[in-house]
């Protein structure tokens, strides 16, 4: 059951450039330009693009924060702006920098002011937080005010207060944005946890890659408003021939003139060669033949050259 | 306007009870927050009683010429300085930005993502608000008044409950002037221009320089009907005091509500448009 629906959402934004001393010139851009969407309940979605290119601006659309210029959406069958007050009720979003918790109070009267608010049955309310408390570790500031935590701390509490109600879709935008690696560490073990039991669909935009690498199956890159790549990082790579890189290191300086097919000698600096290739086997068995073998590596493809040859060439 | 516009759920009698409870709740939040600065209420406090001091000595010098002053005797006068130098603080005349900081730092997308009316969101605050400095910021003042002035306590006993709800009005109409003031900032962004027009003009029209009593009939009454000024503090010290009988206290009463309706109104249409804008326009 598809809990998303876009179908050719546009937002334009009107902008004025100078166009003289005082004379001013409109322009409209097109921030999200014909993008189509459709995500299944349980899916767990990465939403990539650079700087600028419309990933804020269509979650926004999608939580009924922004009204699209054009173009269809639903968003777990409502039509996100106008009945933004019951979507509100289905879904859960996080905003990496802004706060939905009460600045001057304990994180935990943030928690029991949402349970009102979401007018969330106590025993429910109870179940989830106890949940969260364990999975993310926050018995140790509940009774902090928010603005003494950490970024770290808060996070986890910008997390716990976007899934009290019971959200069907959480939408994260940039969650793990200036966090510290325990920190990130936690956030992507819970939102794993999270999405391993399948009833919460996610949409994360990140410019971190390694959340998508650990959390996404599916990604969907966007670029000028306009959907790029709509599928597994292994199509992406396959479709950027991504390949995997054997690092050999011999115990004297090599020569080779290696011809396989599906391998190709990226680099040699003395007594390492570094080798693109898209089977291991038959290069290793070269390499155990040309010289004395010291050490040997492989690595996969990066996730983050694929996506910058991605934004390169759209 | 109203398909970009979310409405929230109807209150009906049948969810009243959870309707109050919500308030309540929110209300009990603006309440902690303010429990959690007591340094600055005491400073706060300090400020107020000392100023009540000076206000106090220059309407007693004043009541010494003559013992009635526009309907005021020398121990009413005190008891007006004090009243409103408590409720300074319990209708928060100055110094709230919460929409407007929110605004700025763009946080205010998230009250749209939740399933409240945003105004009644922040009135409910603001009546938690209230509750402690009823609490903390009147009473105080109010005591020294007592103990060191020959000051008015109001003589008839039904006062006290109409004080009460007239106490109760002035910090919803004053709430809604603040909120409107806050949410230039949705246009502005910098809004300390309109806070400067809202200092000079509330302080004014409130009653807090002088009673409005002291200007002349047809210009009292212009500011008491045609702005919301004196039925955000004049009003409720003007009851305690019992500077008039019972049946113009209580159409002093029914102004205050007229404001308060009016302006709870303002408040929501403003936000409607505000909620337009940023949806629209992506603000």
């Amino acid at each position: 059951m598809k809990v998303i629906e876009a179908r050719g959402l546009r937002k334009e934004f009107v902008v004025r450039v100078k166009a003289g001393a005082i004379r001013r010139q409109k322009r409209v851009v097109a921030a999200v330009d014909g993008v189509d969407l459709a995500i299944e309940r349980g899916e767990m979605v990465g939403y990539l693009g650079p700087n600028g290119a419309g990933k804020s601006t269509t979650l926004k659309m999608l939580t009924g924060v922004l009204m699209p210029s054009g173009g269809d959406v639903r968003v777990c069958g409502f039509t996100p702006v106008p009945q933004r007050v019951k979507l509100a009720r289905r879904i859960g979003v996080v905003f990496g920098q802004r706060s939905q918790l009460w600045w001057d109070l304990p994180l935990g009267d943030s928690f029991d002011l949402l349970r009102h608010i979401y007018r969330v049955p106590a025993a429910e309310h109870a179940l989830r937080l106890d949940r969260c408390r364990d999975l993310l570790d926050l018995d140790a500031f509940m009774q902090t005010p928010v603005r003494q935590l950490s970024l770290g701390q808060r996070m986890r509490g910008e997390l716990t207060a976007a899934l009290l109600h019971g959200p069907e879709i959480l939408f994260l935008d940039e969650p793990t944005i200036g966090l510290d690696v325990v920190s990130k560490q936690a956030v992507r073990g819970f939102l794993a946890e999270l999405g391993e039991k399948g009833d919460t669909t996610m949409i994360l935009t990140t410019h971190d890659l390694a959340d998508i690498e650990r959390l996404c199956q599916r990604i969907v890159v966007i670029d000028h408003g306009r959907v790029v790549h709509d599928g597994t990082i292994q199509a992406l790579h396959d479709r950027y021939r991504s390949r995997r890189r054997v690092i050999a290191d011999f115990d004297e300086p090599i020569q080779t003139d290696i011809r396989l097919p599906g391998v190709e000698l990226e680099s040699s600096t003395g007594t390492r060669l570094i080798f693109a290739v898209d089977e291991v086997g038959p290069l290793i068995s070269q390499l155990t033949q040309i010289g004395s073998l010291r050490d040997l590596s492989i690595a996969e493809p990066e996730i983050e050259d694929v996506i910058s040859r991605l934004y390169l060439s759209s | 306007m109203g398909l970009v516009t979310a409405t929230t759920d109807r209150v009906t009698i049948r969810n009243f009870a959870e309707f109050a409870s919500l308030i309540g709740a929110i209300a009990a939040s603006g309440f902690r927050r303010f429990w959690t600065y007591r340094q600055a209420t005491v400073a706060a406090l300090a400020t107020n009683t000392m100023f009540g001091f000076l206000r106090t000595y220059v309407m007693l010098a004043m009541a010494a010429l003559t013992p009635v002053v526009a309907g005021y005797t020398g121990p009413q006068l005190a008891a007006y300085v004090w009243t409103g130098q408590g409720l300074l603080g319990v209708v928060m005349l100055w110094g709230y930005a919460d929409l407007a900081d929110r605004i700025r730092s763009g946080d205010v997308v998230t009250d749209l993502l939740r399933p409240i009316h945003p105004v009644l969101n922040y009135l409910a605050v603001d009546l938690g608000r209230a509750a402690h400095g009823m609490i903390f910021r009147f009473l105080p003042p109010v005591a020294v008044g007592v103990i060191v002035f020959d000051m008015y306590l109001p003589q008839d006993l039904s006062t006290y409950p109409l004080f009460a709800i007239s106490v109760l009005l002035a910090v919803i109409v004053c709430f809604a002037c603040r909120y409107l003031v806050n949410a230039s900032a949705f246009w502005l962004l910098d809004h300390r221009g309109v806070v400067m027009v809202w200092l000079f003009v509330s302080g004014l029209f409130g009653g807090l320089y002088f009673p409005i009593r002291f200007l002349p009939q047809w210009a009292a009454l212009l500011i008491w009907l045609g702005t919301p000024g004196p039925s955000m503090l004049q009003a409720p010290m003007d009851i305690f005091v019992e500077r008039d009988p019972f049946r113009v206290q209580l159409a002093i009463v029914g102004v205050q509500v007229f404001w308060a309706v009016l302006m709870l109104w303002a408040c929501h249409v403003v936000q409607r448009r505000a909620e337009r804008k940023m949806v629209i326009q992506g603000g």
